[in-house]
């Protein structure tokens, strides 16, 4: 295509091919440190013109690429990096057969991870982002990637997507704001502004880890700590994986030795302060 | 796309491909859903780790969709059997089910059988039974696929998520060609689960008739390379006589030529041919699709074929009518 761009992000590599300069543009710079693909990409995504002419009059991004939604919204080209970021997970969250992926945000301290999920605005973007800022590596915050074969990890730190009052928190508490992609405003998912992981989070981007502890949190409640057992575990994050079906009995293997292997707790927090003194004390 | 013809027909060539070939291989293989067919056929060369990752997501998927496959296809003997028909698989289903070279590492959509016309009634009641619905409840739908089509509406499991068409023959019973679809059954053959496939003449044939009587030729390379399979692992030594008897000669001769041509370095003989080969190679390195204006061509003519012009125009207004009431 006429323009492009490729990452390696973790064990995936992408190919984002584009008719328009500008999103690969915001691509390049966004992505500043990443290695680029190693060899072959496993995923491409193309950013199209939903009809010929919209090239020019109205321009508007069609996401397309190996795996697509048929009825998926073209975005118009201010957004053409959220088009590129919303290709990317799609490839991954409909194609993905060699991991067990789970929505989820993951850090990780001396080689033991810590998996959080939930549903959007539940917080784990945002919790992810403090705990990394607090001496944690990041490990992503949009896919948990496990090996069946070997119940590891594996890194997938892509820029965090944050959205409309998390972005200003995270401006106040990052300073070095050369980290922060442009500011989206009026997308599908209300305003966003992407955040690259540091760069200790980018150098370690294969080193895998022990997951050690799941957590479910939930913003807005009193400050509450509740042991989930393994079964409740199990449906809850049968609900937040995108390919737990389609790998068959692999997923099921995979995803009951997780459960079986590591504890899960649901935690409340009224603010993040409380969030990130509960996590210090689990 | 000519890479990756050359790819399933002599795997050996792939051996010095650079990443950049091969990321373009690995997108229109993946684009036609050939994917995890490349990578069955590429096992054990020294192809690039990168690549092997690729291809073992590839073979990962068929691998899952073979199970899931086969469990329908079980599914669906058991809520035939108290019925005592033949039941006889079609496509991806029966070379998955019969452990066809055509099945290696390939991705089967719908489950898809063939019975006896005059059982059809009850074969429908006994799926709806064991939990299929109807996927169109719209009337003319409904009577477009019982009057005229070779299959009833298509139905979908309601817990499942899966697909069956229930065919009573292998074309639209207003094309040109009307294939004996009673001796489809009564030469089929019994595989050791009780279900059936057609004989390996009859696979042939409806693969030719599917791409050059029924379609528009979308996944094209796929068909052939079933037929390339097909041809490669039975004798067919009667199948000239028995395209003559379905009165698809044409068609057949036409996907001999054509898997000759796309796989086998075979020069196209004539202008039609020329057509058919554009189309089917209509992809490039990126998935995208070409030709716009021949795959238009492709699709008319898919109409044009499946029934007579007044006909077609017919449904044409009727489909035309319903999209202007927001139906």
């Amino acid at each position: 295509m006429k323009h492009q761009f490729d990452v390696q992000v973790g064990p995936i590599g992408f190919r984002v091919g584009s008719a328009w300069a500008s999103p690969i543009a915001a691509l390049t710079s966004l992505y500043a440190g990443y290695p680029p693909v190693a060899g072959v990409a496993d995923y491409t995504v193309r950013l199209e013109p939903q009809t010929w002419w919209r090239r020019f009059a109205r321009p508007s991004v069609a996401i397309r690429g190996d795996y697509m939604l048929p009825d998926a919204l073209p975005l118009p080209l201010a957004q053409g990096l959220l088009a590129a970021e919303m290709g990317m997970n799609l490839q991954l969250a409909l194609g993905e057969r060699r991991f067990l992926l789970l929505h989820a945000a993951s850090v990780e301290k001396d080689g033991q991870a810590l998996i959080l999920t939930g549903e959007s605005g539940s917080g784990k973007s945002t919790l992810s982002a403090l705990l990394c800022a607090n001496g944690w590596r990041f490990m992503g915050d949009e896919f948990v990637l496990i090996d069946p074969e070997t119940g590891a990890m594996h890194p997938f730190p892509r820029p965090v997507s944050l959205k409309n009052a998390s972005i200003s928190l995270m401006e106040a508490a990052l300073l070095d704001d050369d980290r922060f992609g442009p500011r989206l405003a009026g997308t599908p998912k209300g305003d966003i502004r992407h955040l690259r992981p540091d760069a200790a989070a980018l150098a370690a981007m294969n080193r895998t880890a022990t997951p050690r502890l799941i957590l479910f949190p939930r913003f807005g409640f009193e400050a509450a700590v509740r042991h989930l057992p393994p079964g409740e575990a199990f449906v809850r994050l049968t609900q937040a994986s995108t390919n737990y079906t389609a790998m068959g009995e692999r997923g099921f293997e995979a995803l009951s030795r997780l459960v079986t292997t590591v504890p899960a707790k649901a935690i409340d927090y009224p603010n993040t302060a409380a969030a990130l003194d509960l996590v210090a004390s689990l | 796309m000519r890479l990756l013809a050359g790819a399933l027909a002599d795997p050996a060539s792939v051996l010095g491909l650079s990443d950049a070939a091969w990321t373009e291989l690995l997108c229109t293989a993946h684009a036609e859903r050939l994917a995890a067919t490349l990578a069955m056929r590429v096992e054990g060369l020294d192809v690039p780790p990168r690549v092997q990752a690729v291809l073992r997501n590839a073979k990962l998927n068929a691998e899952a969709g073979r199970v899931r496959a086969l469990w329908e296809v079980e599914m669906c003997r058991r809520a035939l059997a108290p019925l005592d028909v033949p039941v006889v698989l079609l496509k991806g289903s029966a070379f998955v089910a019969a452990g066809l070279a055509a099945g290696q590492g390939r991705l089967v959509g719908d489950l898809d059988i063939l019975v006896p016309r005059d059982r059809l009634d009850e074969v429908e009641a006994a799926i709806v039974e064991a939990g299929w619905e109807w996927l169109k409840s719209d009337d003319y739908d409904d009577h477009y696929y019982r009057t005229w089509m070779h299959e009833l509406p298509p139905m979908i499991h309601r817990d499942r998520d899966a697909m069956i068409d229930i065919h009573h023959t292998i074309l639209p019973l207003t094309a040109r060609s009307r294939p004996d679809a009673a001796a489809l059954i009564a030469d089929s053959v019994a595989l050791e689960n009780g279900l059936r496939m057609l004989a390996a003449e009859d696979m042939v044939i409806h693969a030719a008739a599917h791409l050059f009587a029924d379609g528009d030729l979308s996944g094209g390379m796929r068909n052939l390379w079933d037929v390339r399979c097909l041809i490669d692992e039975f004798p067919l030594k009667g199948l000239r006589d028995r395209a003559s008897f379905h009165n698809l000669t044409r068609e057949v001769d036409r996907a001999l030529r054509l898997v000759k041509v796309v796989f086998d370095g075979a020069q196209p003989t004539n202008l039609s041919h020329r057509l058919y080969i554009n189309r089917v190679l209509a992809r490039d390195g990126w998935g995208r699709e070409t030709r716009k204006g021949l795959r238009f061509w492709f699709y008319v003519r898919s109409h044009l074929i499946r029934m007579p012009l007044p006909m077609l125009l017919r449904h044409l207004f009727v489909k035309w009518r319903k999209g202007r009431a927001g139906g």
